[in-house]
């Protein structure tokens, strides 16, 4: 394909999907991620499709689209029509797109009911609020996540539509390789896995390696538990990865690229395929692109089930077949990595800005974003907040906004205790810092860290010793066992955090605790387990009352830690209804009809089955 | 991590050798594709037991060793057989602090097995897994491909009813 071709083929694009620019009418889009598919999409798009088909109506595209973002609200259908905003439609199922197949699609009345503004609340009677004026997405920037919800991620063209491609063209075309690094260093982007590495300064390492076999590696073994947005960036915008790559390539050097994708994101990875699939076809990928002499080869290898392997040097590891395990650095990946060549490692994340920044220029994407860090960042937000899903910020925006505005709040009443970034290498935010500007070096001078994304909210019933504890499980789970200090005192910090949580502790074991801590953190081989004490310390620091009262007082603020509660049943709340007795496993409550029971708490196995029937909330633990 | 090694006898088809001998031929010039053939592998047999490890050496010419030191240091390999309904409780951070503690633990209860256990009769196995990448329907579990999420305990009777019925030993 010439650059010639690329731009006919790109405006013949638009007029196939794009409304009112060639013969479709109307266009409609499910989204079909994961969460979308999970929520029940299916039934969604079959009854769109076969409601259309009866119409008659040829000029409606019905087609399906990556993550749009709001996992609250899903299975989500969107209509766009030509020059209007789109029309989003939320908690889909097949009746109600029955409903707008016929009114909406057939006559163009909109179904007020069944719209973004309607559901949140924030739609004033009978209007129809467009998504970009809700609070969840007003103080929202997309550029890793443009395409995403919004093109079909398997349609080759419509990538093309928004400009694919044009990148690596003007790249290829009107660039040296040193202007595509200077470009991206003058941005300011830095790495989006969570290091926050310079990338413009990255590849300039493996630049400046001498010509020979040389590597680019795509990390999208997102391990983070509680993170998704590279997850929804291969669903749903697998080509720009694929664009970003081949740049990267150009940049550096090299001429063939490996893509490490978790193997539990199988829609990931199906559309990933089908784009190299389709950018080789096209000639955007392989021999000669462009005509310019320049090729770059793309493969995928999926990782099988191994936190460790999100460690840059683990990974390579992994896709050389091995056990992935980390290697001591240096020599760095730049000078030696994959297969012992020079390598350029970065997230999916990162990709998905690099296109936007070639065609955009470094400036446009310094505009955005703090002195020190530069764009947006997305988060996937989830746990105890109104609206869970993926939200893509400008840097600098504090976390109140997030929380409160973005994600609107706590639900039931509950209040806010704490955020959790950086996953098992991160720390917590209590509230006194919620205010606090996101980005990389404020979150890690308030002891947590950026992370990759996962964004976690806790509020007044969730435990933090618990909390320290549940990712310190996974840690220990996790460590390769390669090197001690990871292996054996993750191991041993967890024995005392169990003695904490089980009310055995003395104060002198928060003192070990922190000892051990500190050595772990500065003998461990590799990230994973210099940062696996991050949580711990960091709940320790923001919550020392909460671990002082597990240790001396021996009592669980929050009511999580079994062992430290008892259950007790409030004489005056309770009405003799005998359905606790009823329901207790071991016979620990005693009472008869229509007088207050009691619970025998030695004999009490704490399961909370009583509390579970009560209908009063009569029974509270404590 | 420890892994659970069967002491369910091997019952490998013939078919099932053809698939697995097609594989390795088509991979063998690369060692580094030695992952690719076990996922392969596990995909033909439901999991892999010490048997194809040992064709999987010999035909990609690789020590046993390494290959059973890939098998077990990766979470995705499973030595012993799976149910014939596997269900993976996710206890990824979202989950877990909405509750997926208490969903796990009940549907030991329920189904009276441990993790990484398969019921005697081999309908259904346990597991937890992390973050399956459904956050926003916390707490999530998989049964075989389907997902089932906003979980609470006492919805997972009636979802496992289901797959009773289906297996007529409801």
């Amino acid at each position: 394909m010439t650059v010639q071709e690329l731009n006919a083929r790109r405006e013949a694009a638009k007029k196939s999907f794009i409304p009112g620019e060639g013969s479709v009418a109307l266009r409609v889009v499910v989204g079909y991620a994961t969460c979308g598919i999970a929520a029940g999409a299916r039934p969604v798009l079959e009854t769109l499709r076969k409601e259309v088909a009866a119409l008659g109506k040829t000029d409606i595209l019905i087609e399906e689209t990556g993550c749009i973002g709001m996992c609250q609200y899903e299975p989500i259908v969107e209509v766009y029509a030509p020059g209007q905003e789109k029309v989003t439609y939320v908690k889909m199922d097949a009746q109600k797109a029955l409903t707008v197949a016929h009114k909406h699609l057939a006559n163009g009345q909109v179904v007020q009911e069944y719209t973004i503004g309607a559901a949140t609340g924030e739609a004033r009677d009978g209007e129809v609020l467009p998504l970009s004026k809700t609070a969840f997405y007003r103080k929202q920037k997309r550029v890793a996540l443009r395409n995403c919800g919004v093109i079909d991620p398997e349609n080759l063209d419509q990538y093309l539509a928004m400009d694919g491609y044009q990148a690596l063209a003007k790249a290829l075309t009107a660039m040296q390789p040193a202007d595509v690094i200077q470009t991206m260093k003058d941005s300011g982007l830095r790495g989006r896995g969570g290091g926050g590495f310079p990338t413009g300064t990255k590849w300039s390492f493996t630049a400046a390696q001498p010509p020979g076999k040389k590597y680019v590696v795509c990390n999208a073994d997102e391990g983070d538990p509680g993170a998704f947005m590279d997850r929804s960036v291969l669903e749903g915008d697998p080509h720009a990865v694929v664009e970003a790559m081949a740049l990267c390539g150009y940049a550096t050097g090299s001429d063939e690229g490996y893509v490490y994708v978790r193997a539990e994101y199988p829609i990931a990875v199906l559309h990933l395929e089908k784009a190299i699939k389709d950018a080789k076809a096209a000639g955007l990928l392989g021999e000669d692109i462009f005509g310019t002499g320049f090729s770059f080869d793309l493969h995928v290898r999926l990782g099988a089930g191994a936190f460790v392997c999100g460690e840059e040097t683990a990974l390579m590891t992994s896709i050389e077949g091995k056990r992935g395990e980390p290697r001591p650095r240096p020599p760095y990946p730049a000078i030696k990595g994959l297969f012992g060549k020079p390598t350029t490692e970065n997230n999916v994340e990162t990709f998905a800005n690099v296109p936007q920044i070639i065609l955009n220029g470094a400036e446009w994407f310094a505009s955005v974003g703090t002195e020190r860090s530069k764009g947006t960042k997305v988060f996937a937000l989830g746990g105890k907040i109104k609206n869970t899903g993926l939200v893509e910020i400008p840097m600098g925006t504090t976390l109140r906004e997030i929380i409160e505005e973005i994600g609107g709040g706590i639900p039931n009443g509950k209040k806010f205790k704490a955020a959790q970034t950086g996953g098992p290498s991160g720390g917590c935010i209590p509230e006194s810092l919620i205010d606090t500007p996101i980005d990389y070096d404020n979150l890690t001078a308030i002891g947590s860290m950026m992370g990759s994304g996962g964004l976690i909210v806790m509020d007044e019933d969730n435990c933090m010793v618990d909390i320290a504890r549940f990712f310190l499980d996974f840690t220990v789970d996790e460590s390769c066992g390669k090197c001690t200090p990871c292996r054996i005192g993750t191991k041993r910090m967890m024995e005392i955090l169990d003695k904490i949580t089980e009310g055995k502790a003395e104060e002198k074991d928060l003192q070990k605790l922190q000892e051990l801590a500190a050595h772990i953190k500065e003998n461990s081989l590799c990230g994973l387990g210099q940062t696996a004490p991050n949580p711990v310390l960091a709940t320790m620091k923001a919550f020392p009352d909460e671990y002082l009262a597990h240790v001396k007082y021996k009592k669980c603020p929050a009511g999580v830690c079994k062992a430290l509660l008892n259950y007790f049943i409030i004489a005056e709340k309770c009405k003799g209804c005998t359905l606790c007795k009823r329901n207790c496993p071991v016979g620990a409550i005693d009472g008869t009809v229509k007088n207050p029971h009691t619970i025998d708490t030695s004999k009490c196995i704490k399961c909370g089955a009583c509390m579970a029937a009560c209908k009063f909330g009569a029974i509270i633990k404590k | 991590m420890v892994k659970k090694i069967s002491k369910i006898p091997f019952s490998g088809t013939p078919e099932q050798e053809a698939q697995l001998n097609a594989v390795i031929a088509s991979y063998k010039d690369d060692p580094s594709q030695l992952m690719t053939v076990m996922q392969k592998a596990q995909s033909i047999y439901g999991y892999l037991p010490f048997e194809v490890q040992v064709m999987i050496a010999d035909g990609m010419d690789i020590p046993l060793e390494k290959v059973y030191g890939v098998s077990t240091f990766y979470a995705q390999f499973a030595l012993s057989p799976a149910g014939k309904h596997p269900i993976s409780v996710c206890l990824g951070t979202a989950c877990y602090v909405k509750g997926a503690q208490a969903v796990f633990e009940h549907l030991q209860e329920l189904l009276g097995i441990g993790p990484g256990e398969c019921t005697p009769d081999g309908v259904f196995s346990l597991e937890a897994c992390r973050c399956i990448g459904a956050c926003g329907l916390a707490p999530v579990m998989m049964i075989g491909d389907e997902v089932y999420g906003n979980l609470k305990p006492d919805m997972l009777a009636g979802i496992l009813e289901k797959y009773k019925k289906m297996e007529g030993i409801a």
